[in-house]
């Protein structure tokens, strides 16, 4: 494998794993502000706040990881990206500042919050996936033209455009699914037999607007760009996996059986078409005018930068085996036995 | 190039870095406070210096929050306003921005494992352990993306030929000159500035009438601390002056109106300019000269050595003035109390040495402030020094004045929302109380 592919690949695999942990955080926040409205916060919030507690500041960590990454192994996406995203990331940036700070101001001082912080929460917890997912379509081409050696954004063709609305149906739907998946989990490990059942009906019902998206996205995208399309034709056998695992996880969640399996096969079936999805960008990382060959950095940079990966990830592991052994998988920590917050 | 690109993308980094650096530098300085008060509390079995701990990582967390929130906005910003810049040094300095990322994780990963295992074991000091990584991580950090700005200052670890970069020498890069004195000046400065804003809040306490020997213990510990670091920021200080003189005079000549280059250099403080004359200004002989070389009678580069392009702006001065005099001015006020404690003086028990503490932490923050501008507008026109100026590295994008904008308000709501969660937090829960709770709950006796 070439450092590059290397490279990318790791960096892929960081932002599945944002992906997955940010989707949970984001989710919760949604069916939690949900909760209030209708009325049902008793079922879910004690189950939603136990598990954000202690990960929050973790997933953004996923995002830093990330875009820092991109930036050292592939310098010109810097220039590129950098230049045309100013105003869509900064937006981003902002409601993740807000959403994270006043997640650390309401759970850490003393009195609970209002219901407005409450419905603010959900409502950005659904505005950043749909801000971040602009990216990928930008990345698929036909956005950015090249104005006096510069990059330049059509902004009215972007927000004109049905694949980035599709693109963000998907993240938005994708977010609430996964999240409902997972708590209905956490809630059962909980012993929380009702926020368990509540979860699990929205995870039923998120799955039906989840494969509209899908579909959606591969109608436009044929139209959009055809090359990619037909790459993604090409690995068709990736996104059949995908479906059937997800077919799967339906049918434990319909019959009510091992949900924590359920979980396992969801984090499978969405690995699947992420890569997938990534297998068939390649080799582009803005189409048609980056890719990762004629962006990568100098090859001392790029040994450099792999092991320090590599040390990183001795850290990594253990510690965030403890994470998940103290907060997601104890029982006790999880159902409220424990409570030694400081 | 776009002018007006530069001048915003200019406004929006010093406004994201100012806001940026004050919860920054706390919490680079607070967790080694944390872990030095819950050491003290274990080793001497002391619950006061326990709680102080405990109730200073509440306040952490706070602050923690806003510094990760605007760490991702400055390092988002880095590319979105300085392209080419990041297109040219992601080439040679990228390995520390990316093993910042490695710090920040284990930070963050550790620092929820300690605030939720408070009591979990039976054994104290293992719960002490999860902060060692927190506080390792916390300097760590700093010492990544100090290491970043070190070469944007005294670039090196490449070369330019027919202009391709070659030879590209990551770790050379990272230990460039600038590194040892920056990245020292950075971590000593952060673990005093905390020491002294965590007294300000003692002091604070105690001024209003709060008596409990727990403030005492507090604002003790803390000067002795403050003590130590101010004295180490002193010799780094002094340190860094011999660095600028050797890889940076003109920033050096700038900060102290040293115009032209001259053997027994005296040291300028304040005074204004009139033209190159200095005016009002105190002059304190051969002291540039021993800043510099440690040699009162060694020569001193000034600016006439530069082409006028390439001089930073002349009123750098002040800030280092502001960032110099805040650092004496703690010093002695951390060893006057020190020694009075020791000595029995009565008046550092007095109101008015208590409100010149309280004053202390804000002060430190300025001083934080002014040495970081001073930082960065003593290398311009320089972003890269040598090889890119400031106005070649910024983006194009019409857009970045509403950014600032955005951005602005931004900073204002999180400023006001952590101030009032922390005040908050600990009015609605003193110290009083939370002694009167804890002896309850564990039935312990009055000593």
């Amino acid at each position: 494998m070439s450092l590059e592919v290397l490279g990318i690949s790791v960096l892929w695999l960081f932002l599945f794993g944002y992906v997955i942990v940010a989707s949970i955080d984001f989710g919760a926040g949604f069916f939690n502000a949900y909760s209030v409205m209708i009325g049902k916060d008793h079922i879910l919030s004690q189950v939603i706040k136990r598990y954000l507690s202690p990960v929050w500041e973790i997933t953004n960590v996923f995002l830093v990881f990330f875009f820092v990454g991109i930036v050292g192994f592939f310098p010109q996406s810097a220039y590129y990206y950098g230049t045309i995203l100013l105003v869509p990331v900064s937006i981003s940036l902002i409601l993740i500042a807000i959403r994270g700070s006043y997640y650390a101001f309401e759970s850490y001082s003393a009195k609970s919050g209002h219901i407005g912080y409450k419905l603010m929460y959900g409502v950005t917890g659904l505005f950043i996936p749909a801000s971040l997912s602009i990216v990928l379509t930008i990345s698929e081409g036909g956005f950015v033209t090249i104005v006096k050696d510069q990059p330049h954004l059509e902004i009215a063709k972007l927000f004109t455009s049905p694949l980035t609305w599709s693109i963000v149906l998907l993240s938005v739907v994708a977010v609430l699914y996964i999240s409902a998946v997972f708590l209905t989990w956490y809630g059962k490990r909980a012993n929380d037999e009702h926020a368990s059942d509540l979860m699990r009906k929205y995870a039923l019902g998120w799955s039906i607007p989840l494969v509209a998206s899908v579909i959606g996205i591969m109608v436009e995208l044929k139209g959009h760009n055809p090359a990619h399309y037909e790459n993604m034709l090409n690995l068709w056998w990736l996104f059949a996996m995908s479906g059937v695992l997800f077919i799967m996880t339906l049918i434990l969640l319909g019959v009510k059986k091992k949900y924590g399996l359920a979980v396992i096969l969801l984090v499978v079936q969405f690995g699947f078409a992420f890569f997938g999805y990534g297998i068939s960008h390649y080799p582009y990382l803005l189409y048609p005018y980056l890719s990762v060959h004629d962006s990568f950095t100098n090859e001392s940079m790029a040994i450099a930068l792999v092991i320090a990966f590599i040390g990183g990830l001795v850290l990594l592991i253990p510690s965030l085996y403890l994470v998940m052994k103290w907060f997601v998988f104890d029982r006790d920590y999880a159902c409220g036995k424990r409570n030694h917050h400081v | 190039m776009n002018d007006s690109a530069v001048f915003w993308s200019r406004a929006l980094t010093e406004l994201t870095l100012s806001f940026h650096i004050i919860y920054a530098t706390i919490g680079v300085g607070i967790p080694l406070m944390i872990m030095i008060a819950q050491w003290v509390g274990i080793k001497n079995n002391d619950e006061h210096y326990l709680l102080l701990a405990r109730r200073w990582a509440r306040g952490f967390v706070i602050t923690v929050a806003i510094g990760v929130v605007t760490g991702t906005a400055i390092g988002l910003q880095l590319s979105l306003l300085w392209p080419n810049f990041m297109e040219l040094a992601g080439q040679i300095i990228a390995l520390p921005l990316f093993m910042e990322t490695f710090a920040f994780f284990v930070e963050a990963i550790f620092l929820g494992l300690y605030l939720y295992t408070w009591d979990r074991f039976k054994n104290p000091k293992r719960h002490l352990l999860l902060l060692v990584p927190v506080a390792i991580g916390a300097s760590m950090s700093a010492v990544f993306i100090t290491i970043v700005n070190a070469f944007m200052n005294a670039p090196q670890g490449f070369d330019i030929v027919d202009g391709e970069l070659i030879n590209i020498q990551p770790v050379l890069a990272m230990f460039n000159p600038a590194m040892p004195t920056k990245v020292a000046h950075v971590l000593v400065t952060s673990y005093m500035t905390a020491a002294f804003l965590l007294a300000s809040i003692a002091a604070y306490r105690m001024l209003r009438g709060s008596a409990h020997v727990y403030h005492k213990k507090a604002l003790y510990l803390l000067m002795k601390l403050g003590l130590v670091f101010s004295l180490a920021a002193l010799v780094v200080g002094d340190f860094s002056g011999k660095y600028l003189a050797e890889y940076q005079p003109e920033k050096l000549a700038a900060a102290e109106w040293h115009f032209e280059t001259e053997e027994d250099a005296s040291l300028v403080l304040f005074g204004v300019l009139d033209g190159e004359d200095i005016k009002y200004a105190i002059k304190i002989p051969y002291a540039l000269s021993v800043l510099a070389h440690n040699n009162p009678f060694a020569e001193v580069t000034g600016l006439d050595q530069f082409p006028k392009d390439e001089q930073p702006p002349l009123y750098i001065h002040y800030l280092f003035d502001v960032m110099v005099m805040i650092g004496t001015l703690l010093i002695v006020v951390a060893a006057v109390y020190v020694l009075g404690k020791w000595r029995n003086w009565q008046f550092v028990s007095s109101k008015l040495f208590k409100r010149v503490i309280v004053a202390g932490g804000p002060l430190a923050l300025i001083a934080i402030e002014a040495g970081w501008w001073l930082a960065e507008v003593g290398r311009q026109p320089w972003i890269l020094r040598g090889y890119m100026k400031t106005s070649e590295g910024a983006t194009t994008s019409g857009q970045v004045d509403t950014m600032l904008i955005l951005f602005a308000g931004l900073y204002i709501v999180l400023a006001i929302g952590s101030i009032i969660a922390l005040i908050r937090m600990f009015r609605d829960n003193p110290i009083e109380r939370e002694l009167a709770e804890h002896k309850l709950v564990e039935g312990c006796e009055e000593p």
